[in-house]
């Protein structure tokens, strides 16, 4: 296939194939992350937002770019990334929300952080349900858990941990 | 002298020393939480580092990289200021180095999200939320370690006379600073350091902590590239690679 053929739609669908290399459920589509897919000549270039800025992730993901769409037939592919506006967890599809939950992570419970106000006690806290059992009765255990997005929580009533995937 | 650039690295070098300080806590952390947080905030700052110091470069404009600015400058081109290469010391030491900075941080932070330089303002947006994050963290410790035990009362009280002396070189200006708040690139001192001000006074209020006299000595330099000599350790490790290696890569 000619890669000045392949549609918007097409990319994105294939995108939608590349998987977050730390939370293999998500995809960097559901992830949001990727803004942009455009054509510059035979060159498809994918705009990428960068999660947080020391995610490690994010040098696998744009490989893993490059090769699926190598894969569909897109022999010059080139990631750019866009800083601004930042990215935010708002922009994670439901799909995505639901498939993390399945995978034992709470999904972002609030709209972005608010980074309005530093007073410790006025910072609110999001009400997190347990993704074993449902519960809302659950603590915050520590602001970071295995990686910089995640949170780590326990549940009062299962008594089992779990990562939350934190506002952002 | 090009004033942007010198401005760039300070913000680059700031980041990149605290998170090669705080890397030696990975494995080391007095509890996990406290191991991965201070692994996660190395990683945050890592992150900035790399947008400061290929933005600095760029404007530098002659062919050097993040790389080469990281692993191939001696102590007296770095421009971090001299509180984020104060030693580890015990976890008091630490996190009170971190409280500090990170109250800096997140006021400076925020106001150079509103830059007139946009690339600097996307920056900027892009790390203040984990900025707030990281302010929000070592505010919490400081306050139920300040309010906690005599013993860790004591020792957070000492950090905290002890670093003192390294917050104020943050707020003295100098041409570069003064040339980037004319150019309406960052926020002026007198806003900041009162925004600091007010929430170390809030916080150590909460946490039965003292704070230190406003009117003392302040050491400075470090901007300037006059560092103390423990930089040239911190460097020593950072840069063993790139030095004994030239050129080596993954």
């Amino acid at each position: 296939m000619q890669a000045g053929h392949a549609t918007r739609e097409q990319v994105m669908a294939w995108l939608d194939e590349v998987a977050d290399p730390e939370i293999p459920v998500i995809s960097v589509v559901d992830l949001g992350i990727v803004r942009d897919v455009a054509f510059d000549g035979d060159e498809c270039v994918v705009t990428i937002t960068p999660t947080y800025s020391g995610c490690p992730a994010m040098q696998v993901i744009a490989e893993s770019v490059t090769a699926e769409l190598n894969k569909h037939g897109i022999a010059k592919v080139r990631l750019a990334t866009r800083l601004a506006p930042a990215w935010t967890t708002d922009w994670m599809s439901d799909a995505g929300k639901a498939a993390l939950k399945r995978y034992g992570i709470a999904p972002p419970a609030q709209q972005a952080i608010d980074i309005s106000g530093l007073s410790r006690r006025l910072a609110p806290e999001p009400d997190v349900a347990c993704p074993h059992c449902g519960s809302m009765h659950t603590a915050l255990v520590s602001q970071f858990g295995s990686t910089a997005c995640k949170a780590l929580y326990k549940c009062l009533d299962c008594r089992e941990p779990f990562d939350y995937f934190k506002s952002h | 002298m090009n004033e942007k650039f010198e401005y760039l690295l300070r913000q680059g070098d700031n980041a990149l020393i605290l998170a090669q300080q705080l890397c030696q806590w990975t494995g080391k952390g007095p509890a996990l939480e406290e191991d991965m947080a201070l692994s996660n905030i190395a990683l945050d700052l890592l992150g900035q580092t790399r947008m400061w110091l290929t933005y600095a470069a760029e404007v530098e404009g002659r062919g050097r990289d993040e790389d080469k600015l990281a692993f191939l400058r001696d102590a007296g081109a770095c421009r971090n200021c001299l509180l984020v290469e104060q030693p580890n010391g015990s976890y008091a030491d630490t996190l009170m180095r971190q409280f500090y900075f990170d109250v800096w941080h997140y006021f400076l932070i925020e106001g150079l999200s509103n830059s007139r330089d946009e690339r600097i303002a996307e920056i900027a947006a892009k790390s203040l939320k984990e900025v707030t994050y990281h302010l929000r963290r070592s505010s919490d410790l400081v306050v139920r370690l300040g309010d906690g035990t005599e013993e860790s009362h004591a020792r957070m009280q000492a950090a905290a006379n002890e670093l003192w002396r390294f917050t104020g070189e943050m707020f003295i200006y100098d041409a570069v600073d003064e040339a980037m708040v004319k150019q309406g690139v960052a926020p002026a001192s007198q806003v900041l350091r009162a925004a600091f001000l007010q929430h170390v006074a809030e916080i150590f209020d909460e946490a039965t902590l003292t704070v230190p006299p406003l009117e003392t000595y302040m050491q400075r330099g470090g901007k300037q590239g006059r560092h103390s000599e423990r930089l040239g350790y911190i460097l020593a490790e950072m840069q063993f690679l790139q030095r004994a290696y030239p050129g080596v890569e993954w």
